[in-house]
This record gives C-alpha cells, structure tokens and sequence, in this order.
C-alpha cells in the first residue's frame, strides 16, 4: 500500500521518466530526420493547373471537388499532389521540368467518369520559372459497366475489406486491453506510424534508396513490432511497476496520442500522400461489383493474416498463453504463465499488425497524419461490439462495423459514413456493453 | 457437550439444527438462489432464513461461496435464479444501492473507509434523506445546514461512543487499519439501519483491538439492529454469534448455536476433508 | 524579439477572451473529472452545442437570441450528457472516454459536411446571430479600454465573460461545499462504498456531467459571441485536451486550480507561440527546421507532452495537495 504513495520522484519514477522522454524524442528524432512533407512551395516555381466539372443528368454543370492528381517527374517519382477544391479547381507548384500529371481515377465521384481515360496521365512541360500550364482532363459519364454494379452488393465488398483491414489494427488494441487493462488511445498512430515507414522507404527513399512497396511492408511489420515492443518496455511496464492508475495510463495514452500525430503533421505535411506502387488500377468488373486487383490482393492477404493470427491464439502456446491473460490475468498467473512476457509480445504483435494495416490502409486509401486517429474511432465501435479483451471478439466485430459502416451510406451521405459506427457504438454500449462475445464482469 | 447443554439465544430456542430452518422472526430470506461464473458453480442455497435481533455468522472453508453468497443476500450481485426477502421486499430488480434506503447497509472486507475525505466527513456521507445531497437544494445553504447540523452532532456522539472523536478534522487515510474498521461501522451506523451486513470484520485486525470491535458489534445488537457476519475468525464465531451458518461448496451444510457446529460431522468433513472421526476443536486451529 | 508584442499578446491571453472560454471549459471539466472521476474527452462537442444551439437557433431556426440563449446553454448540453451518459455511466470509466472522443469525431463529421449544410453552415460556419449580445454593450465600439488591451466589443466580450466565470466559480464553490458534493467526492473515489450507504452513483455521475456541460456550452457560446461565428474548426478534439492540461496542471478538485491552471498554460503557449513565429519570421529559425505553419503545430506537441509528463509524474499539478488529485492511485 505504502509503495503506491509516491513522493518525490523515486529511482523507479526516473527510469520511468527517462523512458517516457527517450521514446518521445526518439519519435521526434526519427520523423525529424526520414519522412518530408509532399509538397514545397518555392518562388521561381511554374504552374500546373486545372478545372473540373461534369454535367448531371438534367445536363446542368457542376464542379467537382476531392478529386486529387499525382505529378511525377520524368523518373515516375512522384514530385506533388493537388486537389480539386469546393469550385473543381486545383494547382500545384513545381520547378522547371517536364511532369506526368495523373488523374487519380478512384477519387471520382461515382458515375462520374473520364471521357478519355487514355489520355491520362497527360504530359505538361513547364520550360520557363514563373509558367503555368493547364492540364485538361474532360469529364462524362460513367463508363458502361459501372450501370451493371448493384450498388448494396459493391458496398458489400467495399465494407468487407474495410471491415479486414480494422481487423487486422484492432486485434492488438483488443489484447492490449485485455492483458494489461489499458484503453490505448496511441493505437491509431501505431497504424499511421507504419503507413509513413512504408511512405519513407517506398517513396522518400533512404539515402536515396526506394524501395518497392512489398520491401517496404517487410520493414513496417518490424518496425511497428520493434516500436511497440520498445513502447512497453520504456513506457508501459515501468509505469505498470509504479502502479500508476488505470485512468492515468490512460491519460498518458492520449498524450501520446496528440503528440504523435503532432509530430507526423509536422514532418509529414497536411496533405493525402500516396504510394508509388499500384497506383492508378483500372477496376476489374465482375457484373455486380467492380474492385481494383491491389484491393482483392489486400482482402486476400488480410484474409491469409487473419486467418494465420487466429490459429496462433488458437494452437500456439504463446496464442493460448495471450488469450488466457487476456481473459482472466490473475489466474493465468496463478497457472504459471509469465504474465509480462505475454503482455510484450501482445505488444509486438499487435502493432506489427497495426502497422501492416496502416500499409494496407495507404494502398487502398492514402497517407495522412491523421489516418490512424480516425480508424481508431472504428476500431472502438469494432471492438466493442465483439468484446473489448477478446481477440476474436475485436475480429468479428470490426468486419461487421466495416460492414455496417459501408452499407449505411445506402440512406446517408458518404461523407457521414464513419458516423454510423459511431451510432453503433452508443446502442451497443445501452443494449448488449459486454459485446458479442466479452463477460459482464469487465465493464463495470 | 450434550445437546441439552449447550445455549441457545431465547429467540432461537425451538429453532431446529438444520440447513433451511425456519426462524420465527424473519427478516431476510433467500430461495433457491443460484451463481454460476462460467460453468462453476459458486452459489446454490435452497432456503436461509436470519431471525431479526440476532447475530448470525456465516462461515465455511475457502472457496465454499461464502462472500458470493454474502454479495448476493446484501444486493451487490444478482443471482441466476431464485429469490431474495429482506423485510418483505423482494430485493430482485432493487438497485444496488436502495438497499441502504430500506435498512441493510452493508461493509467491506477492504475497508473502504474513503481516504480522501475526513473522517467527519465519512460520518456524514453516512446519513440518509439528506436535502442537501439533491442538486437542487445544494445550492441554497439555508435549505440544508439545520440537517447538517443535527447530523453533525450525531456523528459526533458515534465517533465518542467509538473512541475516533479526537481524530475528526484527519483524513481517513491517516488512520490506522483498525481505526478505518471502526469508523466504517460507525459510518454504517449513520445509516440508523435495522440490518448490519459485516463483510470479515475482522480481516487484518490486531488482536489487542480485537475485544473493542466484538464489543461494537455487540452493542450493535443490544441495540436492536440485526447483524450478519461473513468470518473466518473462529474466536469471534464462539464468543458472540447467536446462530451459525456453515456453507460449504456453496450449499449451506448446517445451522444451529455456535457451540453445536463443532460436533457436527458434516461440519468437519467441509474444514478437514472426510477423514476425521473426531469432533472439531474450532476454538484452536482455525 | 518584440518583446513588447510578447507581454502584451501574453497578457490578452491571461485575462480576455480565450482564457475566458478555456477557463469555462476547464471548470466544466473539473466538475467532470476533477470532482466526480468523469473521463469526458468531448467537451469540445459541449462547447460546440452552446456555440450552435445559439447560432443554429437563430440563424437556421429564426429564433430570437434569447431563445437561442436557452437552447445553446441548457437545452442541448443536457441532451448531449443524456445521449453519452445513459450507455456508459454504469460501466467502466474509458467507456465514457470512448463515447466522449467518438462524439467529438462525430461533431467533426457531421457540421462540416455539404450535405447539411442548410443547417450547420458546414464548413464555413453560421455568422450573424450575435447582433442582440452587442446592441446591449455600454461600451464604445470605438474605443479602447483596460490599458488599451481590448476594442469596445471586445471589451464588452471580456466583461461579460467574466462575470459568467465569477458565477460558475460560485456555484462549483457552493456545491462542492454542500453535502452533494461530498457525495460526488465519495462517488469519485470509491463508487461502491457510497452505494452502500444508498447513494445512486449512476444519477450523480449524470448530474455532474450534466452540470460540467453546462459549463462547457457557455463557454462555447462566449467563443462564438466573441468570434462572431460558429465554426467546425473552432471545437475540433484538442480543444478538449487543452482544458485537460490547464485542469490537470491546476490541480483539480480545487476550483481556483483550474483557472490558474488554465492561466499558466495561456501563457506557455501564448509566448511559444509568439517567441517562435517571431523566430522563424525573422530567420533565427531556420526553414528547413520549422515554417510557419508548423509553429501551430509545436503548441500540440506540447499539449501531448504536458498530458504525458503530468499525468505520469505529477498528477496533482502545481497546487495540488496529494490528497485531492483527480489522478489518483486506483
């Protein structure tokens, strides 16, 4: 009882202290160094620019915003990336050079589509500071086999592989939980942290270096792994050993959390990045439903994932071991597992798969600072409804949050999608809080 | 001992030594109440009655279900099935806390005298139909402070009668263990409740504050309260129970005075397991 | 270094506007966790419901401001404890965190999107409701008042604030002396110790939410009175967190620690902010190291560390006593 008083700053508290701020400035020190920010604005840079707009069905016109291009320079690297505002207009700013400017085709509305899709990517030159050049890309009707698409069953798909890929970030925030008995709020910027790795090696390049994107996931799975694992080690167990409460871990969480995100703002810029691998993919058509092949590879792969994670809790000691601590901590103990054991490798698994998710994320979505903060919200809905502490719970529920989340926009707007989870969250929590498949007796 | 020997409390006299035995004054009941935790179960207790005005302990070995049963009979868990009666009421569907409001109140076995308040202040939170407490009335001192006034000098006399007066203005957490024991039964008793609810009064009590403790609780008889107690503390079990009720894996193996336990076989099979043809010395090793 | 820019940004952020919603926001927040172990991390949306209840009620509605008023400061900020209150207040404390932070998100979402924007204004926000408010200032518009600090609106703002903090200070005072918030004390500290003496944990954990709500909503509404706009942008997440450091760093439980706390961190970020985009517009920053637009960012940062430092080493803050820490060693 004694112990937990503590006053003055104790040799633990130190170590815990030296921990907290080696691993914040090591974060600082990482982004600082690897990852910039897309875009530089310079003064004596030309112009590409450009205007989009397309006819509804009474033939009125209309701009269209949210559709964004890549610019790349005569070696495919991609050198800026621009949107189209509320008006349809977009800009960017780049040096003398001659440029490849792509129209980002999954970026458009539906039914809206490119009159001359092989047109694109246009070439645009500037040859002189200070020039600016249009790029025109003429819009019209969705093209033929979209109108064949039932639209609840592209959903379907769609919400199948959002549900996936929250799976596969969920699982440790759900194991987490459950071993250790901490809400972790940071967990999103585990899944931004790994879609920026994979950025900075595929993309950026180290030591002018760039990686193809498979090479660069490698690295993300075990840099997350490493980064969690280092996490709990300088973090989470000394504060553990301090017996700080619950709620201050928690709190701590979240500090880390802004932090973090803060940080990657910073070195990362405001704007959507993307990969250079399986970029632009024309959709393949299967009557009912179109999917580009990088999102059936995704779905595949996350599949594969899932699939390999659930029968290592299921068959492997280390699985059995994290489940049974997961589930009741203090009789695993008293069984013999070595409970800190358990909790670090939760810790490197969970965010390895975080971080793989947040690859995954960046190949079918993009690359934002903020990425990770707005799954984090899904992956709350997900695993609570399937159960916070249980790993398969957070499994089942997030597929069925992916899939709710998509199939919603069948009555509301797609921008308000996520907000449904969000709705599911409040009537879980009145009618069933324990999920579908947690006890009663964890929540309170 | 002889059966004609050993003492019955006057109320009890006539009151069979059997599991489930009917009392003539009741003032709480539980049927056919049921706990399962996943596939075990911790609770299963065909009939108890506790007679009104005694003190009743409720002991039995490690794991038997006794503090499962003691949370389910005080409200603060619900059972599978079966019911429960406290002075009539049928306390399925009473929230947790509406029990003090209807007269049991209830402590724990951590004490949990609240540390980051005085102690007077404890005292205080103890009483009930307070106007003060409704967010309405709080904020016009006028409203409450004559409750409060009256409620002070009550708490005052109970912290004398439980020797802590000299130490109202400190924070809970500065007493010592046996001190929050005290002011956790004297805040109960701000309660003015007719059942007290003890949850192993005496977990972690130092002997020489020991006799004081029995003596309050005593007392809390003397006043007409009704006391139960959940003990492993044999001494206390003897010197100041009325009736005893032994549970072993959760069923309720046996009831009758204190002095009858010892000789009971089934009582001896539960502590020691099923080879001991001799009687339990219960004042010695337990 | 224009230090005399320094002092006196620095002192406009000690006493006016900001500070005043801030430090609303901050006393609505001790009664939510400093008082009562709430863990409400969306206390922004209870700003944003005073902000838009007032402005949505006069501006989309038609309404008059007085109405508006009703709406903004009580009407939706109880409607709001309801909706997050009534599924969590019986669980674990990080399943109102949960719910709290999916709010905010959800606030983010729904006022910016273009498909309501009718009603919420969207991204741009709603402007134009406050004309009432001004009407009724006795200060001159034109001139400068309190060491020609404040403009007459804005001198008006900061009067009117203020005696709403002076009132909220009040009436925390008065409950935390009464026998209310002893219960919300005990409730704080040991939820199951007070159901057995009859207290019902579940309602004065709503209450207090309720109340620190309303805190929060007039707060909001000040900001949108003082901005003359409701925006999206002006009740994003981190506002929240803002208040938890000033809460934190205070000391909670007490009722001055939250202003003072709220005071001590307007200024560290007030002079960081200055001190830095000073430093970068006159070069003693270099480019490649920090712009301008990320000297924002660095006041996050911030945020975070203060949260992490605070919370893991010092939870009772500056003032606090270790007795009364709303971190507390559970």
């Amino acid at each position: 009882m004694g112990e937990r008083v503590v006053s003055g700053v104790s040799r633990r508290a130190r170590s815990g202290a030296v921990g907290a701020l080696v691993a914040a400035a090591a974060a600082a020190v990482i982004s600082l160094l690897a990852i910039s920010s897309p875009a530089a604005a310079q003064d004596d840079n030309g112009e590409i620019k450009g205007s989009l707009s397309a006819k509804d069905a009474e033939g009125t016109k209309f701009p269209v915003p949210d559709v964004v291009f890549i610019i790349s320079d005569e070696s495919g690297n991609e050198v800026a990336t621009g949107s189209t505002n509320e008006e349809g207009d977009w800009s960017v700013s780049v040096p003398v050079g001659t440029y490849s400017v792509l129209l980002d085709v999954s970026t458009l509305p539906a039914g809206v589509d490119l009159r001359n899709p092989d047109k694109n990517p246009a070439q645009v030159v500037i040859d002189t500071p200070g020039k600016s050049k249009g790029a025109l890309f003429p819009l019209g009707e969705a093209a033929v086999s979209e109108v064949t698409a039932i639209e609840w069953v592209q959903l379907l798909v769609d919400g199948l592989k959002l549900g996936l890929l929250l799976a596969m970030c969920s699982i440790g925030l759900s194991l987490i939980y459950g071993t250790t008995g901490l809400t972790n709020f940071a967990h999103g910027e585990m899944v931004t942290f790994g879609a920026m790795m994979a950025f900075l090696f595929h993309v950026t390049g180290v030591f002018g270096w760039q990686s193809s994107l498979i090479v660069a996931a490698l690295f993300v799975i075990v840099i997350t792994g490493l980064a969690g694992g280092l996490f709990n080690q300088f973090v989470w167990r000394p504060l553990r050993r301090r017996g700080v409460s619950l709620i201050a871990a928690l709190v701590v969480s979240i500090g880390f959390s802004i932090f973090l995100r803060y940080v990657m703002l910073y070195r990362f810029g405001g704007r959507a990045g993307f990969y250079r691998d399986y970029r632009i993919q024309e959709k393949w058509d299967f009557v009912w439903f179109t999917i580009a092949p990088k999102d059936i590879v995704i779905m595949v792969l996350s599949v594969l994932i899932l699939l390999g994670v659930g029968s290592a809790l299921q068959f492997t000691r280390i699985g059995k071991a994290m489940r049974a601590v997961s589930d009741n901590r203090d009789l695993a103990e008293s069984s013999g597992i070595d409970v800190e054991r358990v909790i670090r490798w939760v810790w490197v698994s969970g965010s390895a798969l975080a971080g793989l998710g947040g690859v995954m994320f960046g190949v079918t979505e993009s690359i934002g600072w903020e990425m990770g903060f707005r799954t984090l919200l899904l992956m709350f809905a997900g695993v609570t409804l399937g159960g916070l502490g249980t790993a398969y719970g957070a499994l089942f529920g997030s597929i069925i949050v992916g899939l709710f989340i998509q199939m919603s926009t069948l009555v509301i707007p797609t921008d308000m999608k996520n907000v449904g989870a969000l709705v599911m969250l409040v009537v879980i929590l009145l009618v069933r809080p324990q999920g579908l498949l947690g006890r009663k007796d964890r929540i309170g | 001992m002889t059966a004609e020997s050993i003492p019955v409390a006057p109320a009890l006299a006539g009151v069979p030594w059997e599991p489930g035995a009917s009392k003539p004054d009741v003032i709480l009941t539980a049927s056919g109440v049921r706990r399962t935790f996943g596939g075990l179960t911790a609770v299963d207790v065909d009939h108890l009655e506790v007679q009104r005005g005694v003190i009743t302990a409720l002991i039995g070995p490690n794991g038997a279900g006794k503090t499962t049963f003691f949370n389910l009979l005080t409200n603060f868990d619900k059972p599978d099935t079966g019911s429960r009666n406290f002075e009539g009421r049928d306390l399925d569907g009473v929230a947790a806390h509406r029990v003090a409001n209807l007269g049991m109140v209830r402590t724990f076995q951590l004490t949990k005298a609240l540390s980051k308040m005085t102690v007077i202040e404890n005292m205080l939170l103890g009483a009930t139909g307070q106007a003060g407490e409704k967010l309405s009335r709080s904020l016009f001192p006028p409203m409450w402070r004559g409750q409060e006034r009256a409620n002070t000098e009550r708490a005052d006399e109970l912290l004398a009668r439980f020797k802590l007066d000299h130490m109202r203005e400190e924070f809970a957490g500065t007493l010592s263990g046996g001190q929050r024991k005290l002011l956790e039964m004297a805040r109960a008793l701000m309660v003015e409740p007719t059942m007290v609810m003890l949850d192993e009064p005496m977990a972690g009590v130092n002997p020489a504050l020991k006799q004081s403790l029995l003596d309050h609780v005593k007392g809390l008889r003397d006043d007409g309260m009704t006391v139960l107690f959940v003990e492993h503390d044999m001494d206390m079990v003897q010197e100041i129970s009325d009736w005893v009720v032994v549970m072993a894996e959760g069923r309720i193996i046996a009831e009758g005075p204190p002095a009858s336990i010892g000789q009971n076989q089934a009582v001896v099979d539960a502590y020691l397991g099923s080879h001991h043809d001799s009687a339990l010395d219960l004042e010695a090793d337990l | 270094m224009d230090w005399g820019a320094i002092i006196e940004n620095t002192t406009r952020g000690l006493i006016g506007e900001q500070f005043i919603y801030f430090g609303l926001a901050a006393l609505g927040l001790n009664i939510h966790f400093g008082y009562t172990g709430l863990l409400n991390l969306g206390q922004a949306v209870f700003m944003a419901a005073g902000a838009y209840g007032l402005s949505m009620s006069v501006v989309t509605l038609g309404l008059n401001f007085w109405w508006g008023l009703l709406l903004g400061v009580i009407v939706f900020p109880l409607i709001l404890a309801a909706i997050m209150g009534v599924p969590t207040l019986r669980l674990r404390a990080d399943y109102l965190a949960i719910v709290t932070i999916a709010a905010s998100e959800m606030f983010r979402i729904v006022a910016r999107s273009p498909s309501l924007d009718r009603w919420t204004g969207s991204s741009d926000g709603l402007t134009g409701f406050a004309t009432t408010f001004y009407d009724l200032s006795p200060y001159d518009k034109q001139e400068r008042y309190f060491f020609d600090l404040f403009i007459g609106n804005q001198m008006w703002v900061v009067t009117v604030g203020w005696i709403a903090l002076v009132i909220v200070i009040l009436i925390s005072l008065l409950l935390m002396k009464s026998p209310w918030g002893r219960v919300l004390k005990a409730i704080r500290e040991d939820e199951d110790a007070a159901r057995s003496l009859g207290k019902n944990a579940y309602w004065y954990k709503m209450q207090a939410l309720m109340i620190g709500g309303v805190f929060g909503a007039m707060g909001g509404m000040l900001r949108a009175i003082g901005t003359q706009s409701a925006q999206p942008q002006n009740f994003i997440t981190d506002v929240t967190f803002f208040a938890w450091v000033a809460l934190i760093l205070g000391g909670a439980a007490k009722v001055l620690g939250p202003i003072a706390g709220a005071a001590v961190l307007y200024a560290i970020l007030s002079f960081t902010d200055v001190a830095l985009r000073q430093g970068v517009d006159n070069g003693h920053i270099p480019e490649w190291l920090m712009t301008g637009t990320q000297v924002g960012q660095v006041r996050f940062m911030l945020i975070g560390l203060g949260l992490i430092l605070l919370a893991a080493f010092r939870p009772q803050g500056i003032f606090g006593n270790k007795e009364e820490m709303a971190l507390d060693d559970r």
